[in-house]
């Protein structure tokens, strides 16, 4: 059973997405999904200043495995980048909902986050996807 | 159990499916030219294969086969133009022919394959330290597709670095100068889906690139290619275009012979900042010329590029017990992976030719290498004295030149072939206004009674 905290959002491209205390959105992948992925060894990230709208493309997580794009779950600016992923992408296995984070967007409405999944329905999400497979 | 796919009822019930009368019907859209036929077998004289449709002993094949080769025999060869006539030692092959190294591919089970791996390992090594870059990959088909990938990897490097911002998008890829035309010809074929231009710059009147040319391209390109020694075998000033190529924010792309490498500047050294993609065609490193191929291409690269770089790479590390041992990494990128979002739809290597060009690399070693590319360049200017002829251009060459006829070369090049001599490229075919110029190249093969035999022949011409 993978770790689902209930203090974050959702997207169903398994991007998990949380206000922080600045109100910008911090942004990173799942439990489930760094476990699906495997030993992450490459972490792609957009730059500081960057304009983002909601789907489109981000960055890149690269594992052993597999490569995933990285979906921006709100639109907005790209105002910080966890620069630590560069030489330490393995924070992203070891702490996918703290100092694995990739990246944080100011942005442009607020109410963008509500359109993503509340942990419940993500937990759903991830099993309906199991059964799926 | 003979190796036939389908019986003829197979393919009668395949084609009724398809709806065509018969395997021409099929083939209709490949041009008659182009398609086997008897023609082929009935190389060199001899009776047409439907003469022999009951089939032939063994004795009667080996005649014919050996009737077919000798059409192939030619004397001294003085062609070059991508593909060199080099010394190849005979443990060469005897080596890449043992059974363990006898697939092209790496195997799909790759760390079961420790041995290939290493080999793999070796070869990229090898061909870092004769580029100077930080990494290589394991091949990909050959120069042309080599020059392609490089361009590609450019452009998307250059998108990396502009994501999101419209205004920085660079499309366009500069050749510097003269580039190997065919090449430039796969090059084109393969990025043109891409909506990617590839912007010819004129030769100057030395033969070589004109670095200033890139400050009057209506927009800034991605990338600029410089190929050294260059199509007309000529030594550019690749520190002046690699220099002016960063001035104008592109990349550069180098496209080299890398026997050369034995005494020419490495391309992560040139100018102030060094190339940043390195690619061309393996084939002086161990290659037969068989009649214009298999061959293999590579792509080196800087650390910082990795992630654009097309194919994998070998790596070194340690398993669960702390022994060493080797590992496929990069490959997240590949398409059986990343599907239509990998860095290159080509997937497969040339692992038998690597395997031939890293024995042949490790036999010469260093100062062998230096050795042959420098009695290349000596022969190449014993024949250029003995021929006598004007040079098209002045510009320092290094194992080829193009000379100047005062007549058609196709025609003088058909009449050394009759004679049984290779005497080099025409150039008319590739260069308009270079109709009357042969490109002529002098491997360390070439003694000085070949050099002679092409002399008094020209003159009887």
């Amino acid at each position: 059973m993978t770790d689902t905290p209930t203090d974050t959002k959702y997207a169903d491209t398994h991007e998990w997405a949380r206000l922080d205390d600045d109100d910008n959105v911090v942004v990173g992948v799942s439990d489930y999904a760094q476990e699906q992925l495997g030993d992450v060894v490459y972490v792609e990230l957009p730059e500081v200043d960057q304009q983002v709208d909601a789907g489109a493309e981000a960055g890149v997580v690269e594992s052993v495995k597999a490569a995933s794009d990285i979906y921006a779950p709100v639109s907005g600016t790209v105002v910080a980048i966890n620069k630590s992923l560069e030489d330490t992408p393995e924070l992203v296995n070891r702490d996918p909902y703290g100092d694995g984070w990739f990246f944080a967007i100011k942005p442009d409405a607020s109410d963008e986050l509500a359109d993503l999944m509340e942990a419940g329905e993500y937990t759903e999400f991830c099993e309906a996807s199991e059964v799926g497979e | 159990m003979p190796f036939i796919p389908h019986t003829a009822a197979d393919a009668a019930s395949m084609m009724a499916v398809v709806g065509v009368a018969d395997i021409d019907e099929l083939f209709d859209e490949i041009p008659p030219n182009l398609r086997n036929s008897d023609s082929s077998f009935n190389r060199g004289g001899g009776e047409p294969a439907a003469a022999h449709a009951e089939g032939m002993s063994e004795m009667e094949m080996l005649r014919r086969l050996e009737e077919c080769a000798r059409a192939d025999e030619t004397g001294p060869c003085f062609l070059g133009a991508g593909s060199y006539d080099h010394h190849i030692p005979s443990a060469v092959w005897d080596i890449a022919s043992r059974g363990e190294f006898m697939t092209a591919y790496t195997p799909y089970q790759a760390e079961a394959s420790q041995g290939t791996l290493q080999l793999v390992y070796e070869f990229q090594t090898m061909m870092a330290e004769l580029t100077g870059m930080d990494v290589c990959n394991a091949s990909v088909y050959d120069g042309g597709s080599g020059l392609a990938e490089a361009i590609l990897m450019a452009v998307r490097a250059g998108e990396r670095r502009s994501r999101g911002r419209s205004a920085g998008r660079r499309r366009s890829v500069a050749l510097a100068g003269a580039v190997h035309p065919l090449y430039v010809d796969a090059a084109r074929n393969i990025v043109r889906q891409q909506d990617i231009e590839i912007v010819q710059l004129p030769h100057g009147d030395d033969g070589l690139a004109d670095p200033e040319l890139l400050t009057h391209l209506p927009e800034p390109p991605a990338a600029v290619v410089v190929q050294q020694p260059n199509f007309f075998g000529l030594l550019e000033n690749v520190d002046a275009v690699t220099d002016q190529a960063r001035e104008c924010g592109a990349l550069t792309v180098a496209c080299v012979n890398p026997l050369t490498l034995g005494l020419l500047k490495p391309p992560a050294d040139w100018g102030a900042g060094g190339a940043d993609i390195v690619c061309g065609d393996g084939q002086p490193l161990g290659i037969p010329m068989a009649s214009g191929g298999p061959s293999f291409g590579f792509i080196c690269t800087r650390q910082s590029l990795v992630r654009q770089m097309p194919g994998r790479i070998v790596g070194r590390t340690r398993d669960l017990d702390g022994k060493p041992g080797f590992t496929l990494t990069l490959q997240a990128r590949e398409q059986h992976i990343r599907r239509a979002k990998a860095t290159s739809n080509i997937c497969t290597n040339q692992g038998l030719l690597v395997t031939a060009a890293t024995i042949h690399l490790s036999l010469l070693g260093p100062e062998g290498l230096r050795n042959v590319a420098a009695a290349c360049h000596a022969r190449t200017r014993e024949l250029v004295a003995a021929l006598d002829l004007p040079q098209r251009f002045g510009a320092p060459y290094f194992h080829e030149c193009v000379l100047r006829l005062a007549r058609p070369a196709q025609a003088v090049v058909e009449a050394l072939a009759e004679r049984g001599i290779l005497g080099g490229l025409a150039l008319g075919p590739y260069f308009s206004d270079l109709d009357d110029c042969l490109l002529v190249c002098a491997t360390e093969k070439r003694t000085a009674k070949d050099i002679r035999q092409f002399a008094d022949a020209l003159k009887a011409l």
